[in-house]
């Protein structure tokens, strides 16, 4: 199974060192991996899109845990809001094929960002499937490119992933 | 005041009075600080011989060891130690030195990425990239090295940053927003841990190495409930080897009761253990016929890692076997006693008698000898199995192995911790010829401060324990495990070194041997040369269970037979 988790860090050199290496340590799989920095200073967030069964994903989460510059781990069972944005640059071999491509991509919503005589570029924003499904359409006239985010999250409502107040350890 | 002398205050500050270690380039400053600090410094005469030492130090103790080395090939040298020291929760600090910061990332000389490659091996790292971090960075380092899960830390200091001035305070708050180790374990779980074992019939307690300070209050609560007691190879001495509730170590060379009693067992208590392979076998089979399992640990990623759990109980062991204890009660399983006892009256560890010299029995003379009292060490193989068997361990702190990792070589320089940590005391280090011979320049370090560990190698000759898998599973096909052709003389090697130096082979010399040996006031070596085929046994083969189980050396059914 597919689960969006989000990882609430601080921002120290090497951190994203340590979760890349403990995923591949801890033989996780993993599909995608994204990371910004937050409004809040020293604190950055990390989306990432792992596989696996209920075990694996609380093993993910505790070991997620257990690496010191980890605030705060969260799987998004709950309804939440995700978005990945690609840029898919795309082959042009003539205008009648122009044209179908400009309806396919009006049909994902997606924008037209670079122009030139044989190839497309444009931007897309949606869940990780939509991408992938525009990718699939596009894929017979010629992908050049495309580079993807990888999903980022947002729990809906009032939840959020926060520093939790200070509280006397041990 | 500069960055070295800050490093050597803050480590003052943190309690610290004995640092072990090797310097090099880059940790030079700080060695030239070490000359006027009250620290006293055990020059080892390898990194790896350091942080071995300095975990020993911590796990005798109760202490934080540290280890220093300088940067690229000193600080790589220390690797195999403090995966050691994670994998058996040990609280060591390494610092290291690291190429000034200009120079990083240029391939400079002796430069390597120490934090990249002690990521994986450390619970935490550092680098300090600004003299005025010193204070906190070394505080936070102790904090999380000795709090929650121990683990080793390893700190790395560039060498300008050593060199710099400092003028700062030792008063620093640590600011460790991600990092809050449960510690008390919650009570509704422990209350639901109390109903389930009321309500057991066969009931058994298994303490690790995360209880060795958790001793007393294991022991008040086994004695209040009653229970049988099976202490994990890191648990030893947690729990007394000669109490009657003790049934022994557990796994692939556990005894016989203590796998059939977890086998039978409806009920399982896990106090401060991580149900290692060794341990466990295959998952799958293990505990069949345990419907509940109450796993009492400090690290929640340990709960449900490998084996399902139905009372999970997160925080630190000593506080929650002072809650069990103060809520057990005397359970009725007298039946069950009965079973365990027929099991450990017909299968106890033993050996037959023969007419060579035997590496139990030489374990079992020290043991006599010292009554139990003394800080034992082993290196890895079939003589550390044999010392987990025949030495009864009633003290915690007393018996200090490679467990986890399993790492050759760490007798000798556990036994210079262990010295060092507990003056005064005997330390012994039982060693394998194989094992020995991977660290043997320390014993400049014993001649050095002339500490007075007694090191017994259980000399076969052989790389002992690979060569009983050959035996059993490789069709005695006995590759690259022989050693006799070409080990030293190692009374002599000992002697070179100005080390008082013995030799035993004829067991009628065992006794009187053993007493030498302990009677002499410094440092003694004596080479056992036990019988070369020797295997250890019970045994389940890797991947097995306890049906599995090989009680008796099949090999020596067939020589009987012949």
């Amino acid at each position: 199974m597919r689960h969006v988790v989000s990882v609430l860090v601080q921002d120290k050199p090497g951190v994203l060192q340590r979760i890349a290496g403990l995923i591949a340590r801890r033989g996780f799989n993993i599909e995608s991996l994204a990371v910004g920095r937050t409004h809040q200073e020293g604190l950055s967030r990390i989306s990432l899109v792992v596989t696996g069964d209920d075990r694996v994903l609380e093993q993910v989460e505790k070991q997620l845990n257990r690496l010191i510059e980890v605030i705060k781990v969260t799987d998004h069972s709950e309804p939440h809001v995700e978005r990945e944005l690609a840029l898919v640059k795309v082959a042009v071999p003539g205008m009648e094929e122009r044209l179908e491509i400009k309806d396919i991509a009006e049909a994902f919503r997606a924008r037209i960002v670079d122009v030139a005589r044989k190839s497309i570029i444009f931007e897309l924003t949606g869940d990780s499937s939509k991408v992938h499904n525009f990718i699939e359409a596009m894929r017979p006239y010629g992908l050049l490119e495309v580079m993807r985010t990888g999903a980022v999250a947002l729990s809906r409502g009032e939840q959020v992933l926060k520093v939790r107040e200070k509280k006397p350890a041990v | 005041m500069n960055g070295a002398a800050a490093i050597l205050k803050a480590l003052e500050k943190q309690g610290v009075n004995i640092i072990f270690g090797h310097p090099g380039g880059t940790i030079m400053p700080t060695y030239d600080a070490l000359y006027d600090s009250p620290i006293r410094h055990i020059l080892v005469r390898h990194e790896q011989g350091g942080v071995h030492a300095a975990t020993a130090y911590a796990r005798a103790s109760g202490k934080v060891g540290v280890v220093m080395a300088t940067s690229g090939p000193g600080a790589l040298n220390l690797v195999t130690g403090l995966q050691d020291a994670l994998m058996d929760s040990t609280a060591v600090v390494a610092i290291t030195g690291n190429v000034p910061q200009a120079l990083i990332g240029t391939d400079a000389f002796q430069e390597a990425d120490v934090c990249g490659i002690t990521q994986p091996v450390t619970k935490h790292n550092f680098q300090i990239r600004d003299v005025r971090d010193i204070p906190r960075v070394i505080a936070e380092a102790f904090y999380i090295a000795s709090t929650g899960r121990p683990g080793p830390v390893l700190v790395d200091v560039p060498k300008d940053v050593q060199l710099a001035p400092f003028s700062g305070s030792f008063d620093v708050e640590i600011d460790l927003p991600g990092y809050k180790p449960t510690f008390k374990g919650h009570p509704r779980q422990i209350e639901r841990a109390l109903e389930a074992l009321a309500k057991a019939k066969k009931p058994v307690l298994m303490v690790g190495g995360g209880a060795q300070h958790a001793s007393a209050e294991v022991i008040e609560f086994a004695e209040k409930s009653g229970i049988p007691v099976i202490p994990t190879l890191m648990g030893l001495g947690a729990f007394p080897g000669t109490h009657r509730q003790f049934l022994g170590m557990p796994g692939m060379h556990g005894s016989v009761a203590a796998n059939w009693a977890i086998h039978n067992a409806d009920t399982i208590l896990a106090i401060g253990l991580r149900f290692d392979d060794r341990v466990t076998g295959k998952v799958s089979r293990f505990a069949p016929n345990a419907h509940t399992i109450i796993h009492v640990d400090i690290d929640p990623a340990e709960i449900g890692k490998l084996v399902s759990t139905a009372i999970p109980v997160v925080g630190d062991a000593k506080w929650v076997a002072a809650e069990l204890a103060k809520g057990a009660r005397k359970l009725s399983i007298a039946e069950w006693w009965q079973q365990v006892d027929e099991w450990r009256t017909k299968h106890p560890f033993g050996w037959n008698s023969k007419p060579y010299l035997q590496s139990q029995e030489v374990i079992h003379a020290f043991w006599e000898a010292t009554g139990g009292k003394a800080i034992v060490t082993s290196g890895v193989g079939q003589h550390q199995m044999f010392t987990a068997q025949f030495f009864k361990f009633d003290k915690p702190r007393s018996w200090i192995n490679s467990g986890g990792l399993g790492t050759m070589g760490v007798g000798l320089p556990f036994a210079i911790g262990a010295a060092l940590a507990r003056p005064g005391e005997t330390v012994i280090d039982f060693d394998g010829d194989g094992s020995f011979q991977m660290t043997l320049q320390e014993l400049a370090t014993v001649k050095k401060y002339n500490l007075p560990v007694k090191i017994v190698i259980l000399n076969n000759g052989f790389l002992g324990m690979v060569r009983q898998w050959q035996d059993l599973f490789h069709a005695r096909r006995y590759s690259e495990v022989y050693l006799a052709d070409s080990n030293p003389d190692f009374a002599k090697l000992a002697e070179a070194y100005g080390i008082k130096g013995l030799t035993l082979s004829d067991r009628g010399k065992l006794a009187e041997t053993v007493k030498e040996v302990l009677e002499h006031e410094g440092p003694v070596l004596l080479d056992c040369r036990v019988h070369h085929e020797e295997g250890v046994f019970p045994m389940i083969p890797s991947g097995g269970a306890a049906e599995d189980m090989i009680i008796e050396n099949p090999r020596e059914a067939v020589e009987a037979g012949d």
